[in-house]
């Protein structure tokens, strides 16, 4: 490490400013690392998380690639081989499906395939999730087909010190990353980001607020509708502890179950369809771990068994769960 | 060494390469046809469950070989690669360790056979996926030419069935786009197992695709090693000095089945075979080099008595070694101590 653009003072930044700011601070420290995707130089991104990149880094570093994403990832897999460390960008998570012969089939097997001859430090960033207006194909959540793919690591942070900690730690990790960043709390949400460099152990939950009664898992953009909803319920008396999952894969069995002994009442809210759903591996390893310190059975909102969400607004809103739904389904639990 | 031929019996095109030279490739050549039936016998014996073959693909593996520069190339190859593995400096004990599934295969009994890796010799690893493995080699020859490694380039490999795959042309349009240092040496051998190359392709030639890339493509006789290595020596030099990717097609035959799980008679003639038997590269390099008076009849029989020993010490080495143990499947899915749940 030799120079860093951050400031050592904590500032207040937005998730999309987090991500901005900590591809920038990696460009600067290490030079092995690229980053690469469809319109990611001229444009700056999408959403403009790479604005001024090429200008600053130059375009052996910021590579606007073809429109095609199985080589967008396939091309890092082989940067990533050889040693450098690629930041390979889907533009939305939706247009990951031509990559995951790559991702799954590949990246994720590298080191195994070869017994650690090769490695593939490669970190996949790509925005997903609803709630902008995006239909079918520029809303999903993906993280459900991946997860099931021993050999990649899954992140999904909610908050911009989460999100600085974690992209430095996929930044790090010696083996493949698909790093969720959910759209709409790219500009939503804003939280206070500690300065210099750090990193956030890989797999670590985080309680983002304690509670007695009840214990909800979540991640993404419910997270921050699930933090309300619980804030809500204080007034009335109903105290809900919220974790933040934030690792989807490794998964933190020990926060997880910590809690869950403790409130002995467990809601798990994603917005990726329920069935085959993360919550369904939580749901199974709380049961086999702690079936009888559970007082009520485990409970689940999640996305329903449609393809997507429609681009029509009524479409959208019955496809999202809603904070007052998240509210009514901690107080029925809590309850019981 | 190299000595000129004019003064030795039939005038030899060598394409630049020496008496040394010329008989490594004829080594080469003769090594794999060697190891090839060898898999086939071992999986005939009951002794290993699956065997590959390459015959047919003898003098386009020698000659790209040769032109593959060791220590500085690193090659992407397919599963059809006997000839290129050993001629970039991989053993037949390596070779047969992976045939058996035994402890010394460095991905221990993992993979498939004919699906090397080997990092030190920069031979990649890949998988079955066709045409997955050109990416990852475009994106090598990404990182040589990020780094301004000038002298290095990829050589990346398959079949023409691998061309029709999305990431066949999505590597060679990112390759052309870039400049990057990458020969992509497509074996054309007329078979993807069951299916003709013209139902693979309307063009008559893989490399007539190369105009639509914006790439030279270059057709050569595959059954000539020395025809070989001089188009992959010519397009190789040109990536290392900056020129760009090349697609090679090289013509050749695919002698045997697809596999030892295949059966081509359902689909192709002995006749069909036969014919091109006649032309088979391995006797007629053979030929050729004792015509031109590089070697001789005693060479040639002591070349090819020195490939069997060495097969068969290589198939008694392998076989001696154990098997991978039942724990070793657990490790190396990532680094370090590998759960999915976290405590």
């Amino acid at each position: 490490m030799t120079a860093t653009t951050q400031q050592q003072t904590g500032v207040t930044m937005t998730n999309v400013e987090a991500v901005r700011t900590t591809l920038h601070a990696a460009l600067v420290r290490d030079d092995r690392v690229l980053v690469m995707g469809e319109d990611v130089g001229a444009r700056g991104n999408v959403f403009l998380i790479t604005k001024g990149f090429l200008e600053e880094f130059g375009p052996q570093r910021i590579i606007d690639t073809p429109l095609a994403e199985a080589s967008i990832v396939g091309i890092a897999i082989g940067m990533a081989m050889e040693g450098l460390r690629p930041i390979a960008e889907i533009q939305f998570a939706d247009f990951i499906y031509p990559a995951f012969n790559q991702i799954v089939g590949e990246a994720a097997k590298v080191r195994y395939r070869s017994n650690g001859d090769y490695t593939c430090p490669l970190v996949i960033r790509t925005p997903y999730g609803g709630g902008v207006r995006g239909a079918l194909s520029h809303s999903v959540s993906i993280e459900a087909l991946f997860y099931h793919v021993p050999g990649l690591t899954i992140l999904a942070p909610s908050t911009p010190a989460d999100i600085k900690g974690l992209l430095n730690a996929a930044i790090e990790c010696p083996d493949p990353v698909l790093f969720l960043e959910h759209k709409k709390t790219y500009r939503s949400v804003k939280g206070e980001v500690p300065g210099g460099y750090y990193t956030i152990p890989i797999g670590k939950a985080d309680v983002k607020k304690a509670g007695t009664q009840l214990s909800v898992v979540s991640y993404g953009y419910n997270l921050h509708q699930a933090l309300d909803a619980a804030n809500r319920l204080e007034g009335d008396g109903i105290s809900v502890e919220v974790i933040d999952l934030r690792s989807i894969r490794p998964m933190d069995k020990g926060t997880i179950l910590e809690s869950v002994r403790k409130t002995r009442k467990l809601l798990i809210v994603h917005e990726d369809n329920k069935f085959g759903g993360i919550g369904a591996e939580i749901s199974a390893m709380v049961a086999e771990e702690a079936f009888f310190e559970l007082d009520a059975p485990i409970r689940r909102l999640a996305g329903p068994d449609v393809p997507a969400m429609g681009y029509a607004l009524p479409l959208e809103e019955e496809f999202m769960t809603s904070t007052e739904e998240m509210v009514d389904a901690m107080r029925e639990l809590a309850r019981f | 060494m190299a000595k000129t031929t004019a003064a030795r019996g039939r005038d030899l095109d060598r394409g630049g390469l020496s008496d040394e030279q010329l008989v490594a490739m004829l080594r080469n050549m003769l090594l794999q046809r060697q190891l090839d039936n060898r898999g086939f016998q071992l999986n005939r014996q009951g002794k290993i469950p699956f065997a590959l073959g390459s015959e047919g693909h003898e003098a386009v593996q020698a000659g790209a070989a040769m032109a593959f520069e060791r220590g500085r190339d690193v090659l992407a190859p397919y599963y059809r690669d006997l000839g290129l593995a050993l001629g970039v400096g991989m053993s037949p004990f390596e070779i047969l360790s992976s045939l058996f599934a035994r402890q010394t295969d460095r991905s221990m009994g993992r993979q498939f056979p004919n699906h090397y890796t080997n990092h030190d010799l920069g031979v990649m690893s890949i998988s079955s996926i066709i045409a997955g493995h050109c990416t990852h080699a475009v994106g090598v020859a990404a990182a040589f030419k990020y780094r301004g490694e000038s002298g290095r380039a990829v050589l990346c490999t398959t079949g023409e069935g691998a061309t029709s795959q999305g990431e066949w042309h999505e590597s060679v349009n990112y390759a052309a786009v870039h400049g990057l240092p990458i020969v992509f040496l497509v074996q054309n051998n007329e078979w993807a197992i069951s299916t003709p190359q013209d139902m693979q392709m309307k063009v008559a030639n893989v490399a007539d695709k190369a105009p639509g890339y914006g790439l030279p493509g270059v057709v050569c006789d595959g059954f000539s090693p020395i025809a070989t290595y001089r188009v992959m020596h010519e397009a190789l030099e040109r990536a290392h000095a900056g020129g760009g990717p090349t697609i090679v097609e090289a013509k050749c035959y695919r002698f045997l089945s697809h596999s030892t799980d295949d059966d081509d008679r359902t689909y192709r003639s002995r006749d069909a075979i036969e014919e091109r038997r006649k032309l088979d590269p391995v006797p007629r390099f053979e030929q050729a080099l004792i015509e031109a008076g590089v070697i001789d009849e005693a060479l040639a029989k002591r070349l090819k008595q020195d490939v069997l020993r060495e097969t068969n010490e290589a198939t008694d080495a392998a076989e001696a070694q154990p098997y991978p143990t039942a724990e070793s499947l657990y490790t190396n899915v990532v680094a370090g101590d590998y759960k999915p749940w976290q405590d």
